[in-house]
């Protein structure tokens, strides 16, 4: 909330540094309250998933084909066990549900949490040294912008599985999920701590770190990460939303999460082939709850990026 | 503006395209052709797409009878030795005359010990030029199916072949590739115009094919989807004209559209369940293979409920079967297909006799795209495997990468349809299941299974003439197949495709899509 320092003039093309900024106005608008709660019960809900389901659909034991196809407990040919009916395999929806929010939530926050590791380590690395380590990053970063997230992911877990044969299985595809979507990611948190960390590096407090010949690793992680990570936490909202989406469609394109630990888009899979036959509750319910899921985290994270934005503020 | 341009373009392209709608067969199926080479496989789907570009010696015709092809006849000059008139006048698409060398270098490239479908010709030791329109095929002995098995060897071009450096087979198995993998050269009704794997696949008809056709298509455009829901709605809204296989779950609403028939005949595919019978279990090193134990295999089968697999998954529409031949194929005895009945008590029972009363673990591993329902099933297996006991690792993946896996014996229990193609005969399961995996035989039998008594009886049934002898070796291999339990059959596939109204596609217990007997009107 200081007054901006008066190194920053002759830093890359920061905006003529605002007046003294006003206070940040804290009032939230209902649609961010509303998005967070959303999100928050969900993602307790997921959580809590072995607790509250009524049934556990991972238990494949537990299925019963007689049961199979059955209709949302509040449709006619409903039965009261199963709330919102069941799969083609006699599963509990809503429990798959639960499991499946789980399954994405996780693998969707593991790959944000291993891209922006990498990345924030990456672009301070990149930012601070500058010169070959600096320019070899990047031009890492940029071949790997230039391929479609989903063309990727695609890649790596296609060429994982064809390495590696237990790549499919239910306990190596979310790390090799993780592995496939962070492998994109990474390079937006690189680019934006790169650039952070350049604007660090010239003001006066990291010059007489230098001076008193701290060790440049102390530098970066002790003076120079502190100040750029506000605009990590923004990216890394906004990219969990986009990192579940990729696993859903990952799934969903059958590269994903095996059907006996099926995620919310290994549901919508299994759903989909049955759309045309008037079952279409096995697709919908799922597609409902990633849509309010990714919403959710979506409106919060561009609020967050609102909140952060000092030039936004200034309006 | 730059939208604007590509929508222009695009539209007129689709103008220039839609004259020739006329005669165009576009037509859809779940998986694609893994290869075009005719020796790299043994997915008789691919074999299918194969078909339309290459004739055989010999072929069938519409009541899948053996006529001649290729070859306009044939003597047995001595016990080992047959005789193969050529037709003559018959051009390669490329415009090469077809003579004796291109069968000596096709069954040369067939017999290669790098071939994938050497056991197709077992019995065949070499081929012999006589003249340019004479060839002799030496056999291991006297053999009673080498008719049956050169329906399914396609002819290619010696001079094409040595042109492009593949005169050596490739193989999925092991990864050869070779020009042939992704072009072909055939004298079939249907000329390969392009091939982008599991994209498209263009041919046009072949003006120059020997044989009068039957057909009235100019061009044939394939196109897997594997989307059980997007190939149906390919066909609904008119952007494919046929699909073969049209999911069990939506025969309904298909048939009930108007300008959409759905047509299904019970097909000669049975679809069967595999064991690993190697030491140790891909899962489980260090441990003894469970399922060595005769009353493991029996438990196995004895826990899956039939009916409900078949009332539920296959909605009715497939038969199920004890037996590993079916029904209209020599070798089939009423006897030996009688269900083994659902019993998880007695599942349980034999488990704990066999030393696991709490189980064991096991990989199940199974394709999603070649077979009905194929994942619905297996998921529904280790469900049921699941309740007495037996904790399943079940994998499902496209037949691209599964059936080489499943043909280097990486598999635990592995899911198999086989439908003895090409001879119809069962002695195809006999010597391509049944017996070890040694001359020649058990082209399909990777995961280790060696009965001396199948072997025995594969290497007699081989060269035995008399048809009723021969036919009596065939049932007693699949009576001590159900005996030992080697396999769990489940069931008969059924065979239900959906075409616009216009499109008369015949349908054949092979599965076969023959599109040189099909009408576009």
């Amino acid at each position: 909330m200081s007054a901006p320092s008066i190194e920053a003039a002759p830093v890359l093309a920061e905006a003529p540094a605002p007046a003294p900024r006003k206070r940040r106005r804290m009032r939230i608008p209902a649609s961010v309250i509303g998005g967070a709660v959303v999100v928050l019960v969900i993602g307790l809900a997921a959580a809590l998933a072995p607790w509250i389901a009524p049934h556990n659909p991972l238990d494949v034991g537990s299925f019963d084909l007689l049961n199979a196809e059955m209709p949302p407990a509040f449709m006619a040919e409903g039965d009261s066990r199963f709330w919102l009916g069941t799969d083609n395999q006699g599963r509990d929806l809503f429990s798959a549900m639960l499991y499946g929010a789980r399954v994405s939530i996780a693998i969707g926050g593991g790959a944000v949490l291993v891209a922006a590791t990498v990345g924030v380590i990456l672009g301070l690395l990149a930012g601070y040294l500058g010169g070959w380590v600096d320019a070899l990053i990047m031009r890492v970063g940029d071949v790997i912008l230039s391929l479609p997230t989903i063309l990727l992911a695609l890649l790596v877990s296609g060429v994982a599985r064809a390495v590696f044969p237990e790549a499919g299985t239910a306990q190596w595809a979310p790390v090799i999920l993780i592995g496939a979507i962070a492998i994109h990611e990474w390079v937006q948190y690189a680019r934006t701590v790169r650039a952070a960390t350049m604007v660090e590096s010239s003001k006066d407090y990291v010059r007489a770190a230098r001076v008193m010949g701290l060790p440049s690793i102390r530098i970066m992680a002790r003076h120079i990460l502190p100040n750029v990570l506000s605009p990590v936490i923004v990216i890394a909202t906004i990219n969990l939303a986009a990192a579940v989406l990729t696993e859903a469609t990952l799934s969903f394109l059958g590269v994903g999460m095996p059907p006996t630990y099926p995620s919310l888009g290994t549901l919508i899979r299994i759903g989909n082939e049955f759309v045309f036959s008037g079952i279409w509750w096995i697709a919908t319910f799922p597609a409902a709850l990633l849509v309010v899921l990714v919403l959710g985290v979506n409106i919060v994270g561009d609020w967050l990026r609102d909140w952060f934005n000092p030039k936004r503020q200034a309006r | 503006m730059k939208r604007s341009v590509l929508a222009a373009v695009a539209a007129l392209s689709l103008l220039a395209a839609a004259p020739a709608n006329a005669q165009t067969l576009k037509w859809a199926a779940p998986g694609d052709a893994v290869s075009f080479d005719p020796n790299a496989q043994l997915d008789s789907f691919t074999q299918n797409i194969q078909s339309m570009v290459y004739d055989t010696l010999v072929r069938r015709n519409r009541q899948l009878q053996i006529e001649p092809s290729l070859a306009t006849s044939w003597e047995i000059v001595a016990p080992d030795r047959w005789r193969f008139k050529l037709r003559q006048g018959v051009k390669f698409h490329d415009g090469q005359p077809f003579t004796a060398d291109d069968v000596v270098a096709t069954v040369m490239r067939t017999i290669d010990p790098g071939s994938r479908n050497k056991g197709n010709l077992a019995t065949v030791k070499t081929a012999e030029k006589v003249d340019d329109q004479t060839v002799d095929f030496v056999l291991t002995g006297p053999y009673p199916l080498l008719l049956n098995d050169l329906t399914g060897i396609f002819v290619m071009s010696k001079p094409w072949m040595i042109q492009h450096d593949s005169i050596k087979p490739g193989n999925t198995s092991t990864g050869v590739t070779t020009f042939a993998s992704t072009h072909a050269n055939g004298t079939g009704p249907f000329k390969l115009e392009s091939y982008e794997p599991d994209a498209r696949t263009v041919m046009s008809a072949n003006e120059g094919w020997w044989d009068k056709p039957e057909h009235n298509i100019k061009r044939l455009e394939f196109r897997p989807i594997k989307s059980d829901a997007t190939r149906v709605a390919a066909l609904l809204s008119g952007e494919i004209d046929m699909i073969a296989a049209v999911p069990l779950q939506d025969i309904p609403r298909v048939s009930s559209t108007a300008g959409v028939k759905v047509v299904e005949d019970p097909s000669l595919r049975l679809i069967f369940l595999g064991f690993n019978w190697k030491p140790e279990l891909q899962g489980q090193p260090g441990v003894k293979n469970p399922l060595l134990d005769v009353k493991v295999r029996q438990a196995l089968w004895q826990s899956l409920d039939m009916d409900t697999l078949q009332k539920r998954i296959m909605r009715g529409k497939s038969r199920n079967i004890a037996t590993m031949v079916a029904p209209p194929v020599p070798g089939y005895s009423a006897e030996a297909d009688k269900p083994i009945g659902y019993d998880p008590a007695a599942a349980k029972k034999l488990l704990a006799d066999a030393g696991y009363p709490n189980g064991f673990k096991t990989g199940l591993a199974c394709p999603n795209d070649r077979y009905i329902a194929d994942e619905q099933l297996c998921l529904a297996i280790a469900s049921m495997w699941t309740r007495v006991g037996v904790q399943v690792d079940l994998k499902t993946e496209s037949k691209a990468t599964y059936f080489p896996r499943q043909d280097r014996g990486e598999t635990d229990i592995w899911m198999l349809g086989w439908a003895t193609l090409p001879p119809m005969d069962g002695f195809s399961v006999l010597s391509a299941i049944f017996a070890s995996r040694k001359d020649g035989f058990g082209g399909a039998n990777a995961n280790g299974m060696s009965i001396p008594a199948m072997d025995e009886l594969a290497k007699k049934a081989a060269v035995e003439l008399d048809e009723p002898k021969r036919r009596a070796m065939l049932a007693e291999s699949f009576k001590i197949a159900r005996d030992q339990a080697l396999f769990i059959p489940l069931h008969l596939q059924p065979l239900a495709w959906a075409m616009k109204t216009n499109v008369d596609m015949p349908q054949f217990a092979d599965e076969y899509v023959r599109p040189w007997f099909a009408k576009v009107n």
